[in-house]
């Protein structure tokens, strides 16, 4: 019951929304694959904020320890990600999306 | 006492299993050495067997020893059904123990030198003791079961080694059709097995046999039993109407013929019904039916040998004939009598056969009769061991078959005097076609070619000194059991007797034959007999006739017997060409028109779909993270809505 409660759950309800949203249009419409990427973990984060805020709403502290682990498994995914886009801008020279259309059919 | 009789099957398992996985690696004197010396070892324990068996008996009261079960282990216990691998011990397996080993003693020792030359030496032998050990487990069994596993290993082995020579397509064809027949027996005698069980809830002899003991005669469970087993007989003994195999199963190497498909595995069904024989004696209606199957079937076959050519067909035939007078006898009752033929035919018929193998040895391969002649002189051993043959298969005393025909005849003529009659003729007619193939095969002039002329020459000891033992034996065989009028002891039937007991104090009791009556009955066969020996002489030796080329035009009757009736021509028509009509039908219609075409038209489905879906892949990133958010926000909207 400290300050974090002080503010009302829907306020964080509405920011993370927003947040969230952000994500999903910054990987809808922008063709540079990093800034995707930037998205993604942008959608990661607004989740784990609001696990965070429920967890201290409900006054469970399970919620924050889970979203430390969130993080760490993030970051992982980030570091492969990253990894990935360096590979395919050595052999391409581009990291546009649009580009990268050769596996189909 | 125990470690003799497990020997005793699994020395010609060993033998087989030796052989058989040496395969061509062992030399061949090593295998002939083996092969024989298995069923000889056998031998040797089968006749302490018997010893013990008669010293048990003269130790105790009773003239002879009640049966012994001896049980080796526990083989299927489920519920109600118990099953253990046993083995039965009594008078009439012994009897079987010895037939089966002797003459497949004498057989093997034959083959040694009638295989000699055949690259399937090895092969030839471990199937040879593998069909020992199954004959012996048949006849060994305690149990409806463990027969049956030795009445389906026999019938396997027949039909590896009518098929031995299995490059050749036609003896292939006679190989499954020898399968197939006899598989339509075992269903008969399976069905049978199933019913005794529901009835008796056990299928150990001694249990069944006793339960049976308190029956009324003519029980209709009974008789369906002893029909379904009598089917299971019909086809192993090649009885009409499942006959046709037996002929065809001379497809073989000649020493098979004479140990499977005369001496021993053809009998089977005979052990069989001799086994059984409190049940046949309480259903009287099956004992119709087998009495008249096997008028039927003495009559026909004799009458079909008559007129082949084939020498070892003749004797198929006649084996079937003779299969037929064991069942008639057991049909009226004679048991003793039947497993008394079964034993004398089993000398006779397996010397017939190999003196036969050694003419088809000494001619190349040549089987036609009217292509031999004038053999006596080359082949004096052999000439003399077929005449006792067919003088004993014939009946003419002092020999073994007048023994034993006759002790069938004349309970043939207590029951009814028309079976008499029938199996008369019968004999008359054995008599007749036996002595054309002597006459044929050893009289007369050379009629082969100058080629086999030279060619001749008389087997080596090796497969002559078994036919003069076999010969010495279907001699004296008929001591064994001397009726009571030459003032004999009647010997087997003394020894059966402890068997037969409970069926003969249940059949009907007829008045025993007078002395007088009893000569009659003989002069008369013997009669009958020797009038056909002269008129085939003076047929075949005097007037030089008999030789029929095969497209030659002769009576219908003739043309109706000479092509045996044409029975394999009306079971193809009837049985074959349905099948194949039936099959072909379900494979053109059936498999190519439905089922073919359900399972491509699956496959259709699946190509035609993949083709249309996959331009969804476009390989576009951005248009798949879009569809993969529409998605979400698809299922979202569900759940609420939900």
């Amino acid at each position: 019951m400290s300050t974090l409660s002080i503010i009302p759950i829907h306020y964080y309800l509405i920011f993370c929304s927003v947040l969230f949203c952000i994500g999903v249009f910054g990987v809808l419409i922008k063709r540079n694959a990093l800034v995707i990427l930037m998205s993604i973990e942008l959608m990661i984060n607004s989740i784990n904020l609001l696990l965070a805020a429920f967890s201290a709403y409900m006054n469970d502290p399970a919620g924050q320890i889970f979203v430390f682990f969130i993080m760490v498994v993030a970051a992982a995914e980030v570091a492969i990600g990253l990894a990935i886009v360096v590979l395919i801008y050595r052999t391409t020279h581009s990291i546009d999306i649009d580009v990268l259309n050769k596996l189909k059919w | 006492m125990k470690l003799i009789l497990i020997l005793i099957p699994l020395l010609p398992l060993l033998g087989f299993l030796f052989l058989g996985l040496g395969f061509q690696s062992i030399p061949k004197k090593v295998t002939s050495i083996v092969g024989p010396g298995t069923i000889l070892a056998s031998f040797i324990l089968s006749i302490i067997t018997f010893i013990q068996l008669t010293q048990q008996a003269g130790s105790q009261a009773s003239l002879f020893p009640q049966s012994t079960v001896y049980t080796l282990f526990s083989w299927i216990s489920i519920g109600s059904l118990d099953i253990s691998f046993s083995f039965l011990i009594d008078p009439l397996s012994v009897l079987m123990l010895l037939v089966v080993t002797g003459v497949g003693f004498l057989i093997h020792v034959y083959s040694v030198g009638y295989m000699k030359e055949d690259p399937g030496y090895n092969r030839f032998f471990s199937y040879m003791n593998l069909f020992v050990f199954f004959m012996l487990v048949l006849v060994m069994g305690a149990s409806y079961p463990i027969m049956f596993i030795g009445w389906e290993g026999v019938g396997l082995c027949s039909y590896l080694l009518i098929g031995f020579w299995f490059k050749n397509h036609d003896y292939n064809n006679a190989a499954k059709k020898a399968f197939i027949m006899n598989r339509i027996g075992d269903l008969g005698f399976l069905l049978g097995m199933f019913l005794l069980f529901t009835t008796f809830q056990s299928l150990n002899y001694q249990n069944i046999f006793l339960q049976a003991k308190g029956m009324t005669s003519g029980n209709g469970t009974l008789v369906a039993i002893t029909l379904l087993l009598f089917i299971g007989a019909v086809g192993k003994s090649a009885q009409i109407p499942l006959y046709t195999w037996l002929p065809d199963a001379m497809a073989g190497p000649t020493p098979v013929s004479a140990l499977i498909h005369a001496a021993t595995m053809v009998t089977a069904g005979v052990y069989m019904i001799a086994r059984s024989n409190i049940l046949y004696v309480l259903s009287p209606s099956t004992m119709a039916i087998i009495g008249i199957t096997a008028l039927a079937t003495a009559i026909f076959a004799a009458s079909i040998a008559i007129f082949q050519n084939d020498i070892k067909k003749i004797l198929a035939y006649s084996t079937i004939s003779q299969l037929g007078y064991m069942f008639a006898g057991l049909s009226v009752g004679a048991f003793t009598g039947a497993m008394f033929h079964l034993t004398t035919h089993a000398f006779f018929k397996a010397l017939l056969f190999l003196a036969a193998g050694s003419v088809i040895h000494a001619l190349g391969g040549e089987q036609d009769i009217r292509n031999m002649g004038g053999l006596r002189s080359r082949l004096p051993k052999t000439y003399w061991t077929f005449l006792i043959a067919a003088l004993a298969i014939a009946g003419i005393p002092p020999l073994s078959g007048f023994f034993s025909k006759d002790e069938i005849l004349a309970k043939a003529f207590e029951s009814s005097h028309v079976i008499w009659l029938v199996l008369l003729i019968g004999a008359a007619m054995t008599a007749f076609y036996m002595f054309r193939l002597l006459y044929l095969t050893f009289f007369r002039d050379f009629r082969g070619t100058g080629e086999q002329q030279n060619h001749q020459h008389e087997s080596p000891p090796v497969m002559t000194i078994p036919l003069i033992i076999l010969a010495v034996l279907a001699a004296l065989g008929g001591l064994l059991n001397i009726p009571a009028l030459f003032g004999g002891g009647s010997g087997l039937s003394g020894f059966l007797a402890p068997v037969f007991a409970d069926a003969a104090s249940m059949s009907p009791k007829t008045a025993p034959l007078s002395h007088s009556a009893e000569w009659m009955l003989m002069a008369t066969t013997l009669a009958a007999c020797l009038v056909t020996i002269w008129w085939a002489y003076d047929r075949y030796v005097k007037q030089e006739k008999g030789l029929h080329p095969d497209g030659e035009q002769r009576s219908i009757l003739i043309r109706l017997v000479s092509g045996k009736y044409y029975i394999d021509e009306l079971y193809d028509i009837l049985f074959v060409k349905p099948a194949l009509w039936l099959s072909r039908f379900l494979h053109n219609v059936v498999e190519l028109r439905f089922i073919d075409r359900i399972v491509n038209g699956i496959g259709q489905v699946v190509i035609w779909t993949g083709n249309t879906v996959r331009y969804v892949q476009s390989g576009n990133v951005g248009f798949y993270m879009f569809m993969m958010i529409l998605g979400i926000i698809l299922i979202l909207f569900f759940n609420i809505l939900t």
